[in-house]
């Protein structure tokens, strides 16, 4: 028998209403439970009092009922417009929880189950899962070009090209001996699979799409007193539409999330770097530091501009300019001087575009990422020394990307898709 | 009213399909009455004199594994070993030989002797005896009737078979024999879904007006090897073959010749092989190339014809002729047989499941070149798949059926029912996935114990598979003694390359979960699934796949169609 779900389908309370959604067979059955009496006619919105088993009022709320199967689930549902307070909230979902055969929804059941019960096809559940993520212009420009099919397009003149390098490799090996073989240009396999690779590591370069949904990540590093918590609070200070605030799990990182011309940007400011500590607290923070600078995608550098990491934007202070050529620095800038942190951000910008192309260069998902990544190095491995070995890893590499074009309709491959959905959805 | 005859299983046509067809049924335990025009020609080799090749020698190793017949008879015959590819990895390696025609057919026709419950029957078959949807024998030319629960067809190249040379043409499925066309009427008439196709063979040469001072010879095999491990007799006396090639003159005669050829003339409807083309098609299609090779195959040891292998033709005669003198070595060869192409009827396979019954007339079931295939190898493995599974059908025994990890007769199957053919099907080693798992020399550990379980081994292959299985055993614990050569090979190959069997096995699993899941592909079933679209349904409908995996590899199917299959019988379940 399928369990029936609840889940809170709305954003996080607390909020003028919250939401809350429960799909199954069982969804009436708790519905009349909670409402100690008959549901209102389908698709009909009524008042009602929810109430716990001992008959103590939760609260009051909107009830709407959908029988299945015409229902966004498939399935019979019900939905509570709840008072959006954490603590109705977290109430109803307890009592919900007590109903029998009810339990909490898995994050995506809801759209799996809409899947399942053929309301959804995969490509609508992708674009859906991409809808629902999208928080910005760049990251809906970029699903559209998912959508359309670009990806698809690239992967499928990938294996087109290593076709033909296949189809050499199994006329050497099927008709090799039997005459039937042009045996005048000799099959250099490695040369001929080298652009295909080339192609791919081009690719695995660009930075994840998890980059349009999460931020591009922007790292001050620096010595200790650089001014570098300065110049964090001066970027996020201005203009700059402030999307969360998330003090680090240690107390030596911040973070910020911000959206600046529709691009997302996680600022991180980091502790200060020193050479040698002895304090093993510090050394943790600074060890933190460190690989933060390695996932940075932007690196803005507060020290000495000739320690600067590769790449990094050297930032100087007015009061630097004494002790360097200004050419020793990408930007000069004072926190205080508003046209300087302007310039900051445009900079900041115009690396994010590059980085993420103008939001129609295609940039793969986690799970195709790792497909890729796959293929390229079966691709490597393809040395010319025994042909058969060598057509077992093209087989191979055309396996992994057949599978980004879907041709891999497994328990992990949905579950990998519906892992991007939030609870609820 | 005749006497009707009531057996098991029934079998028509006495090529390799058919051979191997009743030998397998009658393993099994059934009573076959084999049905041929003419029983002095079973096991007859109509076109080239040898058995085994790419991807075919590892279907020839796959038929003795089964305990069938063809290996064993090569070895009787085998008058040149060839083990091609040598040089590249044993799972690529095909074993070749040629075989002496008489020995091959007098092999062939004692091994079935040795069955007793083999009936042989000479006469033309020329109906279906039908109980509605059920075949339940067949009706011979002289009108009676031999009664069976299940018919395996192995008709070969008879059904309306139409030979071709020059502008000339006559009915016959073999040059001199006559076609069933009765039989092919019949089946059109049952609105079984039937194609043409066509396929041909060279002239024959007189060996003592070759030249063979002038050419290249080829050598057997210095190493013994054999087709079947169950030979251990002296090979017969070895031939040399060898080699020679056409020339620009050669060309410009064919060139000039080929308003007489019925594949230019348009006379022939039916597709045929891109892997073994006509000596005009090569010219034709690769124009650019200044020679095509011919190799020289003695077709016996008492036996003058040669067999030029590359130059199979329906060119006039006298362009053949003209054609053969420009050959070096062969200025001035007599040709004892010209060649002919010949157009036949063949079975849509996608009509069949995969114990090769036809699904819309239960106890049917049809192998070989009749199934849209070339080549005797392709033919017999067929042939012991049909033969078994019609015993299973007589007498309620469990299905044979080989899946894509487990041999190349199953890949060749799976492919056949669910792919159909455009030109004749020839086994390609590309055509196997799991290829380094599916080995000709680790055929008999691949597949006889499981054979055995289907009661599809005699009792001497019993003692010879216990020695054998002992010795692999020890041989993978390292020892090196007393061990048969071939077994200490196939052990330190399988070594070689376990990294990559080990990655395989997890994608044989994936199929074979796929496997398990059943799907529905009737019309109605399909248009009650979200998302497909007509055209998809159409596909999956001809090809009438049984489960998820197989309609993965309906040709045309696309993944999202695969997807939407999928999600909807996860809703049923």
């Amino acid at each position: 028998m399928t369990d029936t779900i609840f889940a809170l389908s709305s954003g996080r309370p607390p909020a003028a209403i919250a939401v809350v959604r429960v799909s199954g067979p069982q969804a009436g059955a708790a519905g009349q439970a909670i409402v100690g009496g008959a549901l209102p006619p389908p698709r009909m919105a009524a008042l009602r009092r929810l109430r716990d088993a001992e008959g103590e009022t939760l609260d009051q709320a909107l009830i709407l009922f959908f029988p299945g199967p015409a229902t966004a689930t498939g399935e019979d549902l019900l939905e509570l417009h709840l008072h959006g307070g954490r603590a109705v909230v977290a109430a109803i979902e307890q009592e919900l929880a007590r109903q029998p055969g009810l339990r909490l929804a898995e994050p995506g059941e809801f759209t799996r189950r809409a899947l399942l019960k053929g309301r959804l096809d995969l490509a609508q559940a992708e674009g859906l899962a991409d809808l629902l993520e999208a928080e910005t212009d760049m990251q809906r420009r970029a699903a559209l070009a998912m959508a359309e099919g670009g990806l698809s397009r690239l992967v499928t003149d990938w294996l087109d090209r290593l076709s033909m390098a296949a189809a050499r490799v199994e006329a050497e090996l099927d008709f090799g001996d039997e005459d039937e073989v042009e045996r005048a240009a000799a099959l250099d396999l490695p040369a001929l699979v080298a652009p295909v690779h080339a192609e791919m590591i081009e690719m695995l370069a660009r930075p994840p799409v998890e980059r349009l949904r999460d931020g591009i990540v922007v790292v001050l590093a620096g010595p200790r007193n650089a001014g570098k918590s300065s110049l964090f609070n001066a970027l996020l200070g201005r203009d700059a539409a402030i999307v969360t605030d998330i003090a680090g799990t240690t107390r030596d990182v911040l973070e910020a999330s911000v959206v600046r011309a529709g691009i997302p940007f996680r600022l991180v400011d980091t502790a200060g770097l020193v050479e040698e500590t002895a304090d093993p607290v510090e050394a943790i923070g600074v060890a933190r530091a460190r690989s933060l600078l390695d996932m940075a995608d932007v690196l803005l550098w507060l020290g000495e501009p000739a320690d600067a990491p590769h790449g990094a934007l050297r930032i100087g202070s007015r009061m630097d300019e004494r002790q360097h050529e200004p050419s020793a620095f990408d930007h000069l800038l004072s926190i205080h001087d508003t046209r300087a942190i302007d310039a900051l951000w445009a900079a900041l910008s115009e690396r994010a575009k590059t980085a993420l192309g103008d939001g129609t260069t295609i940039v793969p998902h986690e799970r195709h990422r790792a497909l890729i990544t796959s293929a390229a190095h079966e691709l490597e491995l393809i040395d010319g020394t025994d042909l058969l070995i060598d057509a077992e890893h093209l087989r191979l590499v055309n396996v992994a990307l057949a599978a980004i074009l879907g041709r891999d309709a497994t328990e992990a491959m949905l579950d990998a898709l519906f892992g991007r959905f939030c609870l609820g959805k | 009213m005749f006497h009707v005859k009531q057996y098991d299983v029934v079998v028509v046509g006495g090529g390799h399909a058919g051979t191997e067809a009743a030998a397998a049924a009658a393993r099994r335990g059934a009573g076959v009455a084999f049905v041929t025009q003419s029983l002095a020609h079973i096991g007859t080799m109509s076109c080239n004199p040898s058995i085994g090749g790419l991807g075919k020698g590892h279907l020839v190793r796959e038929v003795d594994a089964l305990d069938g017949i063809m290996a064993r008879a090569a070895d009787d015959a085998g008058i040149h070993y060839r083990m091609l590819n040598r040089s590249k990895g044993l799972a690529v390696q095909g074993p070749r030989l040629q075989a002496d025609r008489r020995c091959y057919r007098a092999s062939v026709q004692r091994q079935l002797a040795a069955y007793n419950n083999i009936d042989l029957v000479e006469g033309e078959a020329v109906d279906l005896r039908l109980e509605g949807k059920r075949v339940t024998g067949i009706v011979l030319q002289d009108g009676s009737t031999v009664g069976a629960s299940a018919v395996v067809l192995a008709t070969g190249t008879f059904l309306g078979g139409k030979i071709f040379r020059g502008l000339d043409r006559e009915a016959g499925g073999r040059i001199d024999e006559r076609p069933s066309n009765l039989l092919g009427e019949r089946l059109r008439e049952l609105k079984l879904p039937m194609g043409r196709l066509k396929t041909g063979t060279p002239p024959r040469l007189d060996g003592r007006t070759i030249d063979w001072g002038r050419l290249d010879p080829q050598p057997s095999d210095d190493e013994a090897w054999r087709m079947s491990p169950m030979t251990r007799h002296d090979r017969l006396p070895q031939l040399a073959c060898a080699i020679t090639r056409t020339s620009a003159k050669t060309h410009d005669i064919i060139r000039a010749g080929l308003d007489t050829s019925p594949l230019y003339a348009g006379a022939i409807e039916g597709g045929g092989p891109r892997y073994c083309p006509s000596i005009e098609d090569k010219v034709h299609r690769f124009g650019d190339r200044d020679g095509h090779q011919i190799f020289l195959e003695p077709e016996g040891l008492d036996d003058h014809l040669v067999y030029p292998n590359g130059i199979s033709t329906s060119l006039s005669a006298e362009v053949q002729d003209q054609m053969v003198r420009s050959v070096a070595g062969l200025e001035s060869a007599r040709i004892a047989q010209y060649g002919y192409a010949v157009e036949y009827d063949y079975i849509d396979p996608r009509a069949l499941d995969h114990r090769l019954e036809m699904s819309e007339l239960s106890g049917l079931l049809c192998a070989g070149q009749l199934n849209g295939t070339t080549g005797y190898e392709e033919a017999a493995a067929q042939g012991v798949i049909a033969g078994a599974n019609a015993a299973a059908i007589a007498l309620d025994l469990p299905p044979v059926i080989v899946d894509r990890a487990r041999g190349y007769m199953g890949v060749m199957i799976d492919d056949l029912v669910l792919q159909g053919v455009s030109e004749p099907y020839r086994m390609l080693t590309a055509r196997a996935e799991y290829r380094l798992a599916l080995r000709a020399d680790n055929a008999e550990a691949r597949l006889s114990s499981w054979a055995d379980d289907l009661g599809l081994l005699t009792p001497a292959r019993w003692a010879h598979l216990e020695a054998r299985t002992n010795m692999r055993t020890s041989a993978t614990n390292g020892v090196r003694d007393r061990i048969d050569d071939d077994i200490l090979r196939e052990v330190e190959e399988d070594r070689r390359y376990a990294p990559y069997l080990q990655r395989q096995s997890d994608e044989i699993e994936r199929m074979r979960l796929d496997g398990n899941i059943a799907i529905l592909s009737d019309r109605i079933t399909l248009a009650g699934v979200p998302g497909l679209s007509t055209e998809m349904i159409e596909r999956l409908e001809r090809a009438s796949p049984k489960t998820l995996d197989e309609a993965s590899r309906v040709r045309g199917v696309t993944p999202a169609a695969v997807a939407a299959l999928w999600l909807h019988s996860r809703r049923k379940a």
